[in-house]
């Protein structure tokens, strides 16, 4: 399920600050829309999660109570309490419930360092909190909120779609 | 026969109930239950809301407290028998023996289970606890046969449940201290098996290590499926080769047997997996769903093939049902 390579090509020039910044809103956004998911994280809020797309050039560190955000080249970021790592939609897939994460992991398809309380207990919060990256980043208003919804959910379809033919 | 689905969160029980559950177990966030991992269960709050919407759905709730009671913590426990009748459980499942007399003493018309962790696996026990505690349902242990099974079904004075789908324990239902050994905190007491506390992977070589608490308990190289980081499924060096001398990572999946689990009188087939995620609840339900409607017409290897991507080792087995492990 990785991204073509065309994509992490096209991205590579992205100055970090700017895949910086587009972590940052993409987290307030989230934690806009479901408020309830620090709650559910209880202390695991506190840790620092490296989310490492092993198809983009870009890592992102999170510490969701200190809503930070911080982002580096593929390898860069060194200090966290929690690194989970695979193709990008799966990351996705995995955080919208749309995927099982034991599955996945049993699979080989994401692999895990170091706390693994802490990934337990974000995958139990996002899971629980019905995030839906569609939903949740399109504009929820205007002309273009059922143009833009349409275009992602068909590009989700399509791409969870070949993981299923992946399997079978 | 019904089925029984697994819900970690309240978002995989509206999900169960979507993919066509009878019956939903699920417990309280703490050690009262043998799921007791980070992030996972359910307040006392949410616990009543599930029930007020299974109920509309016309979907049983199950509470499963399912833990033995701590000397010195007890009052933890009797805490979440209370709170699990005042939210209207259909039903309370437990292990503890003491927990079931203070159940059937304090809450005399609330229905109770007895749990797989309580290793009923003869009439006689069973009985007895019908008997004395007025249990209306045995989940039975992973350790018999399909003609055990029936031989039990037809004796004793309450129903019967068997699991059907799901992660298979080393056949100590609520008796395995591997746990305990390693890492000090025991799936029977503090509801946790291998405690994420103490689990850590690496990379070593291509390989990915898995280590509990002070022992590498697997080691699998790139490409090889992976199963849960528990010591009953490390790979072991016995005699110069390595291999799982406990019991293999690999998932229960009885589908092909169903027809003669129905014959044998079973009320209810469980899925294991209240651990797990919402697709797994949302796909393995739904499969079986599918696979109880159909069976006796057609063979459900293609649902089991589906399943197989869910299971642990991504390989399954009919296990003790069958009984032909070496």
């Amino acid at each position: 399920m990785t991204l073509p390579p065309v994509v992490p090509k096209m991205l590579k020039p992205i100055p970090v600050p700017v895949a910086e910044l587009a972590g940052q809103l993409a987290f307030a956004r989230v934690i806009d829309r479901h408020p309830a998911l620090l709650d559910r994280l209880g202390d695991f809020g506190g840790k620092t999660y490296c989310f490492a797309p092993i198809d983009l050039p870009f890592e992102f560190a999170v510490t969701p109570r200190l809503a930070r955000v911080r982002a580096a080249h593929r390898g860069g970021i060194l200090r966290y309490d929690a690194k989970i790592s695979g193709p990008v939609v799966l990351l996705l897939a995995l955080a919208e419930g749309r995927l099982d994460g034991d599955a996945e992991f049993f699979g080989r398809q994401i692999s895990i360092d170091g706390d693994m309380e802490a990934v337990l207990a974000l995958r139990n919060a996002v899971e629980n909190d019905a995030v839906d990256f569609v939903r949740d980043f399109a504009p929820a208003r205007g002309p273009l909120q059922g143009p833009v919804q349409t275009v992602l959910d068909r590009l989700r379809t399509h791409l969870l779609a070949r993981e299923e033919r992946r399997w079978n | 026969m019904e089925l029984i689905c697994p819900a970690g969160t309240p978002a995989a029980f509206r999900d169960a109930i979507e993919a066509g559950a009878d019956a939903i177990y699920c417990g309280f966030r703490n050690e009262t239950n043998a799921r007791n991992f980070p992030g996972l269960n359910f307040s006392p709050n949410e616990l009543a809301e599930a029930i007020g919407l299974a109920n509309i759905r016309g979907v049983k709730t199950l509470v499963a407290i399912n833990t033995f009671m701590r000397a010195g913590a007890e009052e933890i426990w009797i805490k979440a028998v209370d709170d699990a009748v005042r939210a209207g459980a259909h039903a309370i499942i437990l292990a503890d023996l003491g927990l079931l007399a203070y159940a059937a003493e304090k809450h005399p018309a609330q229905r109770l289970h007895l749990s797989v962790q309580a290793a009923a696996c003869n009439a006689e026990y069973i009985d007895f606890l019908v008997a004395a505690f007025g249990i209306k349902r045995a989940v039975l242990p992973r350790v018999l046969t399909i003609a055990e099974v029936a031989a039990i079904t037809r004796k004793v004075r309450c129903e019967t449940e068997v699991f059907v789908f799901g992660g298979l324990c080393v056949m100590e239902e609520g008796r395995c201290s591997l746990s305990s050994y390693a890492t000090s905190k025991s799936p029977n007491m503090h509801g946790v098996c291998s405690p994420a506390s103490h689990v850590r992977y690496r990379e070593a070589g291509g390989d990915m290590v898995s280590e509990l608490g002070a022992f590498t308990i697997n080691r699998f190289p790139e490409g090889e499926p992976a199963g849960y980081p528990t010591l009953c499924k490390g790979r072991f060096v016995v005699d110069g080769a390595d291999g799982y001398i406990f019991e293999d990572p690999v998932s229960l999946d009885i589908l092909s047997h169903i027809d003669e689990l129905r014959d044998a009188g079973v009320a209810a087939l469980k899925i294991e997996g209240r651990q797990r995620g919402r697709a797994y609840v949302s796909q393995v339900v739904s499969e079986i769903r599918k696979a109880m409607e159909q069976t006796g017409r057609v063979e459900p290897e293609a649902g089991s093939q589906r399943l197989r991507r869910l299971s642990e080792g991504q390989r399954t087995t009919t296990g003790s049902y069958d009984k032909r492990w070496r």
